[in-house]
């Protein structure tokens, strides 16, 4: 994303939050949310116009398990597996979906790019366990089945649109 | 609704208005609209109703203010927060008769309007049920009827979003009177004789935090609170940031008051997306009305209040991992002392309270230390919620007076253990706590009793665990999650937790040896002894308790190399009964002593004494056993 309106958007970000250097965090939730993740060039510009050292930046980003220095998916899936999801068996279903969107090793994200798969440390919403998020809807009561069901409706979905543009 | 200045005498002729409208307020649809209900479609299905009650000519609105005469009569529409009873969701009442309706959905909306809506008929199938009887009002449901709703009063009957609906309810009424009647001194004494202990996990007493900070040489002070429920399966304080978020703004000022603050911060987890967005929404009207701000009622007093969203770090929770968050730093803890109340945020003396804590204090100062102290027990006062979650019937969020037993709990507000199935434990505080057993069922919840048998209450999180849960399993789980977790910064906790999470790993896939639990337990007294924060210093609980009421389950992994619950039945070696004649060989070779029977009869081996070693097989001179198929 290292193109000029991006790096313009990310300057937007740092001067709505006055430059001030306490303010990282939520300056790079902001990026992230707009972008999905922190690039390089991102970074270097927030240092850049915080007056804080690229290391100090990039230690605060590694820090925090929500951001990511990787691009990621069109759709965020993130499977809980908070205690109560635990126990009421979330554990095959991150397994399930690993296996069906071809996910081995430390890769995430599928080889389409459309999907990014992520555990989540609880969202509280352990009534409805076992839950999943897609892009930060909560999905309630989900089975192994189900989960890969929602996969391909999702996929479905990407498919027609395609197909229409 | 303020365009004036606010002054006391405004709020509260505010309030008067505001009480009458809530009086004649009768006719209102309430719609659960907490992170359970609304992924359960909830939202969709207040619109339909909305839109459905428009379409048959009846008048509706959102909030409880109304321009003219004619609102009165209109059907009120409520955006509820969490009503705790998750499992039912999505969950739709009808006011004035209190029916609840359970498991709506979508298809269900035309037949509520219908009937119950136009003629007051109840739709009988979406009734909550239980052992044949249906329950047409909240109020008569054990799950329920059980409780004692205090903090979580306003959450699932009021509309979060409506400030007006909050002081129609005396809210900041106590705010009112702490500004106007009371010293900083008397609002900690009153704090102190309430016996309010925080509700965030170690219990300490707020009163006494707060004079702490109140004593500190005048300056920069600062109040936070701490909205990080980290805990796994632990949901109270997302329901009342949700479901009535004035309550916590109103105890944060209140503690400003105290402290001598004029700025204050809550600090949300980033999951709880809902939350800030309540909470943005309920910042934003009481600052337009003059609750926050600059002199706020034409006093000297002032308070601003920030939001931060954390960033998903566990160990955020801790408190100067917390303020150092908030600094725009790496969120690791601090050595102690000096203590967050005099060197906290930014270095300045600071009080920091979870969220619960502080919904608790507009109810202390308004009705009394006194009132207070009339729940719960003598060192524990007040109620606590929980969120019950895991293997039980009813899973949500509950609140009962501190002393309540598990037993009470667990199986006449949750209706005991799913599918029928067996009590095993109760992980009580997350991964910082411990499981509760059986024999702890009629044992009086309350911080000093739990830490008595090596737990704690936490934030508040139950994960009941039924009879096919691994013990061992569950504490593998859970030291993945602290291991993960780890900030890094001391040595115990970064390598201790790894090396325990490897031998617990080890364990499970039945490959541990007897060695590795005598080293478990060395590990923990020391990673307990050394560890920087609370986090590691917690880390252990759950080895040390399932260790403690569950060894059987790590000698079943370690020795038999077979766990019942994580790979099946056991299979053991068995005896043919037509092929036995009696002759006890086996019997005296058992080094198990796994085999009985009377001389001339077959025998019978116990399948979980049996080891499999074979060494009845070899002496058998009837090739009478196998093993079992």
């Amino acid at each position: 994303m290292a193109n000029k309106d991006v790096l313009r958007r990310v300057g937007e970000i740092v001067d709505g939050y006055d430059c001030r250097q306490e303010n990282l965090i939520a300056i790079m939730q902001d990026i992230q949310n707009e972008y999905k993740y922190l690039s390089v060039d991102a970074l270097e510009l927030v240092a850049e116009k915080l007056g804080v050292g690229v290391a100090k930046v990039y230690s605060v980003a590694t820090f925090y398990e929500n951001f990511s220095l990787e691009a990621k998916g069109k759709y965020i899936v993130k499977v809980c597996c908070g205690t109560a999801c635990h126990v009421r068996r979330s554990q095959p279903i991150y397994d399930g979906l690993r296996e069906h969107l071809g996910l081995t090793g430390k890769r995430k994200t599928s080889d389409d790019g459309l999907f990014t798969l992520e555990t989540v440390a609880c969202l509280g919403a352990c009534g409805l366990s076992p839950v999943m998020t897609v892009n930060d809807e909560v999905y309630p009561k989900m089975t192994p089945e189900s989960a890969i069901e929602l996969i391909e409706s999702l996929r479905a979905k990407e498919g027609e649109s395609d197909g229409k543009a | 609704m303020a365009k004036r200045k606010l002054t006391r005498e405004r709020l509260d002729a505010l309030r008067m208005e505001a009480k009458t409208l809530l009086a004649a307020d009768t006719r209102e649809v309430l719609v659960c609209a907490g992170t359970g209900c609304i992924a359960g479609g909830s939202l969709n299905i207040y619109d339909a109703l909305k839109a459905g009650c428009e379409a048959r000519g009846l008048k509706t609105r959102v909030a409880l203010h109304h321009e003219n005469e004619d609102g009165s009569n209109a059907l009120h529409f409520k955006k509820t927060g969490c009503h705790g009873f998750c499992e039912m969701g999505p969950l739709v009442q009808i006011e004035p008769d209190g029916i609840l309706y359970t498991h709506v959905r979508l298809d269900d909306v035309e037949e509520i309007l219908d009937k119950t809506v136009m003629k007051g008929e109840v739709v009988e199938r979406l009734l909550y049920q239980l052992d044949g009887v249906s329950y047409a009002r909240d109020s008569e449901i054990p799950f329920y009827k059980l409780q004692k709703r205090v903090v979580l009063e306003n959450c699932g009957s009021t509309d979060a979003e409506d400030l007006e609906e909050y002081i129609a309810r005396d809210g900041y009424a106590a705010f009112e009177k702490a500004l106007f009647e009371m010293t900083d001194e008397q609002i900690c004494k009153e704090i102190l004789d309430s016996g309010l202990r925080g509700r965030g996990g170690a219990g300490f007493p707020a009163g006494r935090k707060w004079d702490s900070v109140r004593r500190q040489p005048k300056g920069k002070k600062y109040v936070v609170c701490n909205g990080d429920e980290g805990d796994p399966g632990a949901f109270m304080d997302r329901s009342i940031m949700e479901g009535n978020p004035h309550s916590i703004i109103e105890g944060m000022l209140i503690a400003a008051l105290a402290a001598g603050s004029d700025e204050g911060y809550i600090y949300v987890r980033a999951e709880y997306p809902l939350a800030v967005e309540r909470l943005r929404v309920a910042i934003d009207k009481a600052e337009k009305l003059g609750l926050l701000g600059e002199r706020i009622m034409g006093t000297q007093f002032s308070f601003r209040l920030h939001i931060n969203r954390g960033a998903g770090a566990f160990v955020c929770g801790e408190g100067s991992a917390l303020t150092a968050s908030i600094e725009g730093k790496r969120g690791m803890p601090r050595v102690k002392p000096p203590r967050t109340v005099e060197h906290g945020l930014w270095a300045q003396p600071t009080v920091l309270n979870n969220v619960e804590t502080y919904a608790n204090v507009p109810l202390i100062i308004r009705k009394g230390a006194g009132w207070f102290r009339s729940f719960g027990t003598e060192k524990s006062s007040g109620t606590k919620a929980f969120a019950l979650t895991g293997n039980v019937v009813n899973t949500g969020l509950i609140e009962v007076p501190m002393g309540t037993t598990l037993r009470e709990i667990i199986f006449d507000i949750g209706g005991g253990i799913r599918d029928g199935k067996k009590f095993k434990a109760v992980q009580i505080g997350g991964p910082a706590g411990g499981c509760l057993t059986e024999e702890h069922l009629d044992m009086p919840l309350d911080f000093d009793s739990l830490k008595s048998v090596g737990a704690i209450i936490g934030s508040g999180g139950l994960v009941v665990m039924d009879e096919d849960t691994c013990m061992v399993e569950t504490a593998r789980f859970f030291m993945s999650f602290t291991q993960n977790e780890s900030c890094g910064k001391c040595v115990p906790c970064r390598e201790g937790t790894k090396r325990m999470l490897e031998i617990l790993t080890r364990i499970v896939n039945n490959e541990g040896t007897l060695s590795d639990l005598d080293l478990l337990e060395s590990l923990s007294s020391t990673i307990k002894e050394t560890a920087l924060c609370g986090l590691g210093q917690a880390a252990c609980n759950p080895v040390i308790s399932t260790l403690k009421y569950f060894r059987d389950e790590y000698l079943a992994h370690v020795v038999d190399k077979h766990c019942p619950h994580c790979n099946g039945k056991k299979k053991g070696l068995v005896i043919d009964p037509d092929k036995c004649k009696g002759c006890g060989k086996c019997r005296k070779n058992c080094p198990m002593e796994a085999i009985a029977g009377e001389p001339r009869k077959p025998h019978t081996i116990d399948v979980d004494k049996c080891i499999k070693c074979g060494a009845c097989m070899s002496n058998c001179p009837f090739g009478a056993i196998s093993e079992e198929v």
